[in-house]
Formats: C-alpha cells, structure tokens, sequence
C-alpha cells in the first residue's frame, strides 16, 4: 500500500484547500437566508448562509462590500455570488463573497442558470472556441448604446492608449427589442473589416442586463467569425455573454485597455529593443577587434624573436643535457667493459703460453690436441707458444703415466 | 507593400534575439542591425502618425454605410 506520510495540520490544510480552491466553486450564486451578520470596523462584513439544512461561512472583504446597493441584515433573504475559499488559521471553508442581491427575481435567476448550463454541456463556454485577440487590431468594432457614458469611456481610453480607427454601430442594450438589436450590431460588423467587437454595456440590475443571458445573444457572439470581447455591467454582473465572448472584461473601460496595446508602453518595448540593438553590435565589434589585436600580438616582430630566442634556449638546454647524459652513460659501461676484460683475462689461454706452455693442435682442422688418441704417426700439428706457432710432423708417440 | 507596424515589430524583435544569439558572420551582423535601425525608425513613426479615426455603421434596406462619428 503506498504510504503518504505524515502530514502536519498546516499542510494538510494547504493540501485541502488545493482541492477545494480548483476553480470550479469559483463565480458561483448561491441562495439563501443571512444570519449572524457582522459589519466589522475592519470594514469587512461576516455572516452565515443558511437554509434548512445547512449553514455556510461567508466573508465580504469591503473592497467588494463598496458596490453593495443595500445593506445586508439578519434574517434577509438573499442571492449570494463568490467563489469558494479555504480560512488556514481556522481550517474553514468560506464563500469569499463579491456581490449580494436580494432574492426577488429568483425566476431570472433560474432562467439564467438553466440557460447557462445548458450551453455549457453544448460546450460553447469551452477555452477551445476561444478565438485569439489580434496583437494590434487597425479597427475596432463597438456594439453598444449611442448614449450614456460606455462609449465616451471606450473612445477616450483607446484614443489615449493607441489610436485606431473605430467603427461604432448603435446598439440597443435594454429593453425588448435589446437582445434583437446585440443579434443584429454583431451580424453586421461581422461584414466588415474590424479585427476585433467589443460589445458592451453599463452596469445594472439582473433585469436590465437580460438581453446578454439570452440564448439568441450567445449564439451568435459564439457563430461570430470575429474575436468578441464582452463589457457587461459592473466586474460582479457574469451575464451568458461573458462566458460565450472570446475575452470577458470587467467594465468596458476594461475592454477598451485589453483590445489594444498601450502606446507609451510600445514606444518604451522599442527603445529597448533600440538599446539591445545599439549594444549588441557595440560588443559585436568590440569582440571582434580584441580578438585581431590578439592576432596582431601573435605576428609582432619583436615577440616573434624573442619566442624564437625562448625556443632557441630550450634546444640548447636540450642538447647539453643530452651530451651529459651520454657523457655518463658512455663511463659506465666503459668501467663495466673494463671489469669483464680484467676477468676474462684471467682465464684466458694467452696467460698459458705466458708461463712457457704449448698449445697443440691437429691440422687441418685445428682440433686441440689433449691425448696422444688424438693424432696419428706422420699427422701435422701446428704448435702454438707465446710468440708464434711451431709446424710440425708426428713422429711417434707413447703412452706415459704423469700421475 | 508598405509593412504594418506589427509586422515592423515582429521582425524588429526577430533582428533583436537573432544578433544576441551570435554565431553570425560580420557582414550578416552589420546588415541586420543596419536594416533593425532602420525598423526602430518606422516603428515610432508609424507609432507617432497613428490617429483615431470614428465612424459609424448605419444598417439600412439590407445595405450598410459608415459615415463619420462626431465624438462630443
């Protein structure tokens, strides 16, 4: 069985929260009735969740808190929207709250979550539709109100960060006829030559913003052969659009800032790259004439001969040590030679015939004479004394017993 | 054809990572930082000259229009 260790009660901790904080609780609305609510000095608002059955932990940070449009009390009925959490020190979960409306409208609610997913299933919020914004669009379509302040925003933000042409196709966002007219703008700028659609709208209520949870909407912001970003609302207002466009932005000043680069920040990105230009040939160059002066100081006359000399020298060290070893090696075998030949003379033959002795031998042959079985009578012998040799015939010979 | 700013960029940042990289032999060197100057100019200018140009798209008997956009 694999063993997994012993975890302390802090990792264990980081290891559940790891499962619990995937995402997949993220961006979710929640009903329920609120009790125990703390509005904290910190600015930070506490309460429980609760229905028949259960009770949920949930904090709202205030920054979140700011958008409230009303105050939240025990014993209120409310929609919740947050995303899951996990509070370490006390080894909760935690709703990490966004938004809280009351819960009067929760058939739109309903309409909305069934419609969502069932797009979903049909896989049209999937990444893999997703289609990627273009770097730096030369025309920018907008689909929204020709009043109200959405557009004013859009236009000053893009001209400030970068100044495209912007195509502007008057769009109704509210009302009946609302959803119609998204279905329409976005048909029509599809026929044109924008690289990008930005669709948007300010923020309101759940009703307001119901033509962008319509099925109508969602399919052709998903058939659009442009990328489409989505600037519904306020950052909490998730409408069907949001998940269905290409890129959801938060507001539409939001939009206008993902759509196109910043100009000042184009500007520095190629003053860099000017500088890393400038330098690299700087130490390209510099390189290259370190590297020849180099060379230069290997082909300098005066070096050279003084190399030469250094090489010279060496020879001459190697020649004189070459002679004193021979030198030494040549006494050695000389006071060897001299040792062997004192040696061999000793039991050389010629000490013999120095003391009077006669060496005898039979010719031809010169086969040394040592019994009188060796020759026979009238047989030359050649005799050899200390100064020469002696040829002889034999004449006779006896037997004689010296011992 | 007149390039693009972005396709002036692209092959400006291509320049910039090819001669840092190395390994090219002098006169490839000095051409392409040569033709990456010359990249840098176009780019700011292209940068400096953009204007903000609106128009709006006016759906009418199957047809469209644009027309020019008076922002106020």
């Amino acid at each position: 069985m694999e063993t997994k260790g012993i975890y302390t009660v802090h990792e264990f901790t980081l290891a559940v929260k790891s499962i619990l904080t995937t995402g997949i609780l993220n961006d979710t609305w929640i009903r329920g009735e609120i009790s125990n609510f703390t509005n904290h000095n910190s600015g930070h608002r506490y309460f429980t969740l609760k229905d028949k059955n259960s009770q949920l932990q949930c904090v709202m940070f205030k920054w979140y808190g700011k958008n409230l449009r009303f105050e939240p009390e025990h014993g209120m009925k409310v929609l919740v929207f947050g995303d899951l959490d996990v509070y370490e020190q006390k080894g909760v979960y935690q709703l990490k709250v966004r938004d809280i409306r009351p819960d009067g409208i929760g058939e739109l609610y309903k309409a909305y979550e069934q419609l969502k997913n069932k797009l979903a299933m049909e896989g049209l919020f999937s990444p893999d539709y997703k289609k990627p914004l273009m770097r730096f669009p030369k025309k920018i379509g907008v689909a929204t109100s020709p009043t109200g302040a959405v557009l004013h925003d859009m236009l000053t933000v893009l001209g400030r960060r970068y100044p495209v042409n912007i195509l502007f196709i008057p769009t109704v966002v509210q009302g009946d006829s609302a959803a119609e007219s998204i279905v329409k703008s976005i048909l029509a700028l599809n026929e044109t030559d924008v690289d990008i659609i930005i669709l948007g709208r300010g923020g309101g209520g759940i009703e307001d913003l119901w033509a962008f949870n319509e099925e109508v909407v969602a399919r052709a912001i998903f058939n659009s052969r442009i990328p489409i970003i989505s600037a519904v609302g306020h950052e909490t207002d998730y409408t069907i659009a949001d998940f269905v466009a290409d890129i959801r932005a938060p507001t539409p000043s939001v939009a206008a800032e993902i759509a196109v680069p910043d100009r000042l920040e184009l500007a520095n990105h190629i003053t860099r790259l000017w500088q890393r230009l400038i330098e690299n040939q700087r130490r390209f160059i510099s390189d290259r004439k370190s590297h020849l002066s180099d060379l230069e100081e290997d082909v300098e006359p005066c070096l050279f001969v003084e190399r030469l000399t250094r090489h010279i020298q060496f020879i001459d060290d190697l020649t004189l040590r070459q002679e004193l070893s021979i030198g030494r090696l040549i006494d050695i075998k000389k006071a060897l030679l001299d040792a062997n030949a004192g040696k061999l003379n000793a039991v050389s033959p010629l000490g013999t015939l120095s003391r009077g002795y006669g060496i005898t031998l039979k010719l031809p042959g010169k086969t040394l004479v040592q019994s009188i079985e060796d020759v026979e009578r009238s047989d030359e012998v050649s005799i050899i004394v200390r100064d020469g040799k002696i040829r002889c015939n034999v004449n006779d010979k006896e037997e004689c017993k010296w011992k | 054809m007149e390039m693009s700013f972005e396709e002036s960029l692209t092959e400006l940042e291509g320049i910039v990572d090819k001669l840092e990289k190395g390994q090219l032999s002098l006169d490839e060197s000095l051409m392409l930082f040569e033709r990456g100057i010359k990249l840098v100019r176009e780019c700011n200018t292209k940068l400096k000259s953009a204007q903000q140009k609106v128009e709006q798209l006016i759906v009418e008997n199957g047809g469209c229009r644009t027309e020019k956009f008076e922002v106020d």
